[in-house]
């Protein structure tokens, strides 16, 4: 996703990719085309208030997500964690506030230098830049895996098909999957298809990922190999990622920041050293103290 | 004779045609309460154990979903006679709608039995019930709660296809809008006003269907 | 016996030519009527609406009567062949039922689905055609062999509308011989086999487009 030149604004005192920017190799099979600026967030959200009906899911929330960091957001049910990615991916409107992706407003644009409501195509193309994995893995039960994971670019990229099964057959090995390309959902294992499901989001090349609570649907020994594989895409490739878990270990070894979520607001953010060793809120002590009595 | 639709005539023919209807509802009726029980009756039957009942009773309530209505009705009124059965053509008709439909409600039934969670019948047999206090007290409570809506259908499905009892001579709606038409050559008005009726009484049956539904809604 | 078959077999061809036509203007008439209801005119909504529920809510017969009688009469004046009649009456007829289907079968594919599509950027008309309306097909083929059985015994009452398909040379047949029995017997034998080779077709369809994913029973 970054070509060489990018390498000399730091992004975070204690990112830790670094290192690997520098080591970029411009084959990468998840790179996108240069030019984003290295200052600007890559997901900004500016009081975002999400309310159905009466009820307040998201509560003027105010969030920035630098590029390539990591972010895991955990907290208790119904306060507002995947709702805040559903909006982010456009599946459900704002009731008010703004969304920038990658430096552009997401669901407004600029007309003459004032915001108005977006186009279609102008959300289509602010939307491409994100790709989302889902709890229930939402394959397309009629196609194959390879089907599933070069649909998308044929249609959207225009791809060639030989193009496209090229870059799906990178993808599906990069997740392990290379000799199931041609094995339809039902005959794979939650953990499979979850990981197609992750292929087939990086086919669109996207910059942000978003992960809601992939592991969730999975016996607890599949979560391992999933866990792995995005893992690998944090360290390997460039790529931010926003991710609703419940996996307190995989947030605190893995991510750069963690939020806590609780009635529609961030109560409480840090990196998972400070969080996880010095909550500061009680609702927050409250949560993990939960969490631990339950493993 | 130069308008539309004469609701003069219209009017005039309204009290004739109200008179059929009544026939139409009065088979409609009878024949949805014999297909109530019978189609009971035929679902407890397939779901029996005994091989050659369920095959056995499968095959004659395939073969009648299966085979058009108007035939049926053409066998019990001039087939049975040659065997020494005669019915009028009323009993005829209300007799061969019952049947067929009573096969229809057979399925709908069965798939409410088989819809009652197997634990049910697990639990009524730990408690020792007997069969007669199984059904009546456990599963068929829950199983015809869930079959209602699909019951008022074929409720309403029924009266509509009252009018095809009018080709064994029943003199219900249809019959009597054709006949009125044929003898004054003005077929729009009646034809037209038995289609309405039937509208009307789908319509409102539908409502009734879904309020029962509701009232007898578990909380 | 045998002097039965050759004008049986010339209604049964009939027959199946009504219903294979009729079948083609109600697959039309059910993707144009759910394509209606679904639009986001509430004009196009209303009238769609509006179809369904008079061509559901009225008789079939009642229908075929309407456009037999009526429409040559003024105010109309429109004369239609007794074969268009059967087309258009079975086709409108059950083209209605097949839009409920078919807007069930769209509301069965789950949501997950449409978020998918949604995040991978489809376009919409991409998404219908390539995600949602294969996996709706799938789901919309066993109520619709159901329907497309309702059709066949449909095509029955155009015997009444004078049209020569196998009922009405089965009736034919029987004013000429008084051989009621094995007259209407062999009919009923020949809808039924004719229904279960259509229900053999569907689920060979079924099996070839749920090829890959997890079986449903057809009827």
């Amino acid at each position: 996703m970054k070509t060489d030149t990018e390498t000399s604004t730091p992004l975070q005192p204690d990112a830790p990719v670094m290192e690997k920017e520098m080591n970029r190799d411009p084959a990468d099979v998840l790179s996108t085309a240069a030019g984003c600026e290295a200052e600007a967030p890559m997901v900004r959200f500016a009081g975002v208030t999400k309310c159905y009906g009466a009820l307040t899911v998201l509560d003027r929330l105010d969030l920035e997500i630098a590029r390539n960091e990591k972010v895991a957001i955990i907290g208790p049910s119904g306060s507002g964690k995947s709702t805040l990615l559903r909006v982010l991916m456009t599946l459900d409107p704002l009731t008010g506030g703004t969304i920038e992706v990658d430096g552009e407003p997401l669901t407004h644009m600029r007309k003459n230098g004032e915001l108005v409501p977006a186009s279609v195509r102008h959300l289509r193309r602010v939307r491409s830049k994100i790709g989302m994995v889902f709890q229930s893995f939402n394959l397309f039960p009629h196609m194959t895996a390879l089907a599933n994971t070069i649909e998308a670019p044929m249609r959207v990229h225009d791809l060639s098909r030989k193009e496209a099964t090229d870059r799906a057959r990178e993808l599906l090995s990069l997740v392990g999957l290379e000799d199931k390309c041609d094995h339809y959902p039902s005959q794979l294992s939650g953990g499979q298809q979850q990981r197609v499901a992750i292929a087939r989001a990086l086919a669109m090349r996207p910059k942000v990922m978003l992960f809601d609570e992939v592991t969730s649907a999975l016996d607890p020994e599949l979560c391992g190999e999933v866990l792995n594989v995005i893992r690998r895409l944090g360290s390997e490739h460039n790529l931010t990622m926003l991710m609703v878990t419940h996996q307190m270990g995989f947030a605190r070894e893995f991510a750069d920041r963690v939020c806590f979520f609780s009635e529609g607001k961030i109560l409480e953010q840090g990196t998972p050293q400070e969080f996880f060793a010095a909550p500061q809120h009680q609702r927050t002590q409250q949560f993990l103290r939960a969490v631990r009595e339950a493993i | 004779m130069n308008s539309f639709f004469d609701l003069h005539y219209a009017a005039h023919i309204l009290p004739a045609l109200l008179r059929a209807s009544l026939y139409t509802v009065l088979i409609t009726m009878v024949g949805f309460a014999i297909a109530l029980v019978l189609g009971l009756v035929l679902a407890i039957l397939r779901r029996s154990h005994l091989k050659p009942l369920s095959r056995g009773v499968g095959f004659v309530v395939e073969f009648i979903r299966s085979t058009p209505l108007l035939i049926q009705v053409y066998v019990l009124f001039y087939v049975l006679p040659v065997y020494g059965i005669t019915m009028s053509a009323l009993t005829a008709g209300t007799v061969g709608i019952a049947l067929h439909y009573a096969c229809y409600t057979s399925e709908v039934y069965r798939a409410g039995l088989n819809g009652v969670a197997r634990g049910q019948w697990e639990a009524a047999c730990a408690l020792s019930l007997s069969p007669w206090r199984t059904y009546s007290g456990v599963i068929l409570p829950q199983a015809i709660r869930a079959v209602i809506p699909a019951l008022g259908n074929y409720l309403v499905a029924m009266f509509k296809d009252t009018p095809v009892l009018s080709a064994i001579t029943v003199v219900e709606l249809m019959q009597q809008a054709k006949n009125i038409g044929s003898e004054t050559f003005r077929y729009l008005e009646p034809i037209t006003m038995a289609g309405l009726f039937f509208l009307l009484i789908s319509v409102t049956f539908a409502q009734l269907v879904r309020r029962l539904e509701f009232r007898l809604r578990l909380p | 016996m045998r002097e039965l078959f050759p004008l049986l077999l010339q209604g049964t061809l009939v027959t199946i030519g009504i219903a294979v036509c009729s079948t083609l203007l109600a697959i039309a008439m059910a993707f144009a009527a759910t394509a209606a209801r679904l639009a986001p005119w509430a004009p196009l909504r209303w009238i769609g609406n509006v179809y369904v529920e008079v061509f559901r809510g009225t008789s079939l017969l009642v229908q075929l009567f309407w456009f037999f009688f009526v429409l040559p009469l003024p105010p109309f004046h429109l004369e239609l062949a007794p074969f268009t009649v059967a087309i258009v009456g079975l086709g409108l007829h059950y083209g209605a039922y097949g839009s409920e289907i078919l807007r069930g079968a769209l509301r069965s594919v789950p949501g997950g689905q449409f978020e998918a599509a949604l995040a991978l950027n489809l376009s919409p008309l991409t998404r219908m055609r390539r995600i949602i309306l294969p996996q709706a097909m799938i789901n919309a083929l066993p109520p619709a062999t159901n329907l497309m059985i309702e059709l066949l015994k449909g095509t029955s009452l155009v015997s009444l509308i004078t049209l020569s398909d196998l009922t009405f040379r089965a009736r034919q047949l029987d004013e000429a011989t008084f051989k009621t029995a094995q007259i209407f017997t062999l009919t009923l034998v020949i809808y039924f086999v004719l229904a279960q080779i259509l229900v053999a077709l569907m689920r060979y369809f079924e099996r070839r487009a749920s090829h890959g994913m997890s079986q449903r029973t057809v009827r």
